[in-house]
């Protein structure tokens, strides 16, 4: 076996990237901006209200907490419902205690089955952005195109008619897309999307003529990383937060303001015995000067007063 | 396939020549951070796959684009505080994506080392003329870029052929980062010319204390100063090398940085008589003047037991 001489050709080796989605840009290079009030960090706290159907598709992969025993997997399907039910109220306690804002990434189907959660997030002031119809329905290189259209505006669709938000933000489900995904998120009047993990500020899309933004909601600090796939316990993941805050917060007085993301799982930070530990955490955060907490579109807003 | 591709010879740790680094430092001292290009959308290796989901990998892609972007300033800011200067293990086809990155590192006097030409292109199934054409590319690509002649070599992606080695010796290529045998240089079997190992390493690699033992940030760094302890030590009996390899999009993550940092500090923080700080290159061109010799004679001498 070897390889066709296409594999040691190189079309795309110019400069910048090797692709049109977004343009090549330093973080460090780019013009400071400022928070409102002169705040050095916006905190953008996020979160998911995610349903797992038992008869995920699994195509092309499973989304991370999809089912994983054979049907029926009431223990993952049960769990997974926790976060729903019980997590999600903890998290929201501990969101009240501090005074803190978040943005809600709430699946179509989710909305339709427990109107209850959708009613509370607008007492509660809470940003919803759209996260597909539910976690078995990715969004994938090579999908039918019409399918993918299908799925954006039933997922946009049925949220916004139920939250009465203009749900400008996107966090597709396991942070998958197709080739096609940002050209119909645009179309469909979704203003930035949650799945680019490759910077700590706001940057501007290329794609669909430039009308769409990536927010910085890495895969990183999240608790889903942290705590489930690298296994660190509750007092590593605070610190690894706190470390995250002290360099950010640092940085500000040489770059400017800067976000740091905090990615929740309701059944995930939302267990009894964790939840202390984010109370701690978002104490410690909010007990800080120059602190903004904000919504995804707030902080898209102010980002974007700048940039031009 | 063989069972063993015969590139050393065994060489028991206890008992070799007493090398000592300059200034009598009893351990060698280098950085790697990986400078790596990963396409959004490679053709596909028979042997292994770039990405785990269908192209784009939007997750994948994008936290390996986070180092070019955000995480190699971070990372570099806390190398120029300790003055460190990094040996840098490039993705060659980076030079003409990302030349201020080039810039920046060369004003440092950094030294490039090959890492093929993107991390999503990979050795396995190459015949020879194709693996000549990956170390020719990086070879005058380098030298146009930077005036360095390229003096070392980490398989891109660590995807190897029988004739790897073979082939790096006839190019002038003074070591590989390719071989985990031991903690200090050795002699490469090679049919033409001198190549030796370099110390790299596989353990205190921030993708694999964070991605495959799930360490954490500070546990890193931690980790990082024992094995310094440690090689100190055993540096007094036989000349030392510890290398920290880095990636930009996972150590220069804002939760990451400190703990590496940490790490840079208590190693600097030794004298000279200690530790040498040094670049792949710099080690490498030291061994061959003043240890190759002996070190080869020892390990003939020692062959069969």
């Amino acid at each position: 076996m070897t390889l066709d001489k296409e594999y040691l050709e190189y079309p795309n080796r110019r400069y910048g990237m090797d692709h049109d989605l977004y343009d090549w840009s330093i973080l460090q290079k780019r013009p400071n901006i400022t928070w409102p009030n002169g705040a050095k960090l916006a905190l953008w706290i996020s979160y998911s209200l995610e349903f797992f159907p038992h008869d995920q598709p699994a195509k092309p992969f499973k989304a991370p907490g999809g089912m994983v025993t054979p049907y029926p997997d009431l223990r993952h399907f049960t769990t997974r419902d926790y976060g729903n039910r019980v997590g999600v109220q903890r998290l929201w306690r501990v969101l009240d205690k501090h005074g803190l804002k978040a943005t809600a990434a709430v699946n179509s189907k989710v909305a339709e089955r427990y109107p209850y959660l959708i009613k509370k997030l607008n007492e509660r002031g809470d940003e919803v952005i759209g996260h597909g119809v539910d976690m078995g329905k990715l969004h994938y290189g090579g999908m039918d195109d019409s399918e993918e259209q299908a799925l954006i505006k039933e997922s946009l669709g049925v949220l916004r008619e139920a939250c009465g938000q203009p749900v400008t933000g996107w966090w597709s489900p396991a942070k998958s897309q197709s080739w096609n995904t940002m050209q119909h998120l645009a179309a469909n009047g979704i203003d930035y999307v949650c799945d680019w993990g490759n910077d700590d500020m706001p940057y501007q899309m290329k794609e669909a003529g430039g009308n769409l933004w990536a927010m910085p909601h890495g895969s990183e600090l999240w608790d889903r990383t942290i705590i489930l796939d690298k296994k660190h316990n509750e007092d590593e993941f605070v610190e690894e937060m706190e470390d995250a805050f002290n360099v950010l917060y640092g940085e500000t007085d040489r770059y400017g303001g800067r976000v740091l993301s905090i990615v929740l799982t309701p059944y995930v930070m939302g267990l009894h015995y964790r939840v202390k530990y984010l109370d701690k955490l978002l104490g410690w955060i909010a007990g800080h000067d120059g602190v903004w907490s904000a919504t995804g579109s707030e902080i898209l807003d102010a980002f974007k007063n700048q940039a031009k | 396939m063989k069972p063993d591709l015969g590139l050393y010879d065994y060489w028991p740790y206890e008992g070799r020549p007493k090398i000592r680094w300059p200034n009598g430092a009893k351990i060698a001292f280098w950085v790697a951070p990986n400078i790596e290009f990963y396409e959004l959308d490679p053709p596909i290796n028979p042997k292994r796959v770039a990405w785990p989901r269908p192209h784009p990998d939007v997750l994948l892609a994008s936290s390996r684009d986070y180092g070019n972007r955000a995480g190699h300033w971070r990372m570099m800011d806390v190398m120029d505080k300790y003055n460190v200067r990094g040996s840098i293990s490039l993705s060659i086809g980076l030079i003409e994506h990302h030349p201020e990155l080039i810039e920046e590192t060369r004003a440092r006097n950094w030294e490039f080392f090959s890492h093929g030409i993107y991390n999503t292109r990979y050795s396995y199934e190459m015949d020879e003329a194709q693996e000549r054409a990956i170390m020719e590319d990086s070879l005058e690509s380098v030298m146009k870029a930077t005036g360095q002649k390229l003096a070392g070599y980490l398989a891109p992606a660590l995807t190897h052929t029988e004739r790897t080695m073979d082939l790096l010796a006839e190019y002038g290529f003074l070591y590989t980062c390719d071989l985990f045998q031991d903690d200090t240089p050795q002699p490469v079997n090679v049919n033409s010319g001198r190549l030796i190992s370099m110390p790299y390493s596989l353990e205190i690699n921030d993708i694999i204390v964070y991605n495959s033992y799930f360490g954490t940030p500070r546990r890193y760094g931690q980790m990082i100063k024992d094995q310094f302890d440690q090689l100190l030590i055993e540096g007094e009996d036989c000349g030392t090398v510890m290398c920290i390899p880095l990636h930009a999009y996972a150590v220069g993550h804002p939760h990451r940085i400190g703990g590496f940092e940490d790490a840079l500090e208590y190693i600097t923080g030794h004298s000279k008589e200690d530790v040498w700080i040094a670049t792949g290159r710099e080690i490498a061109e030291y061994y061959y003047e003043n240890c190759y010799d002996e070190c080869l004679a020892d390990i003939n001498s020692r062959k069969g037991g």
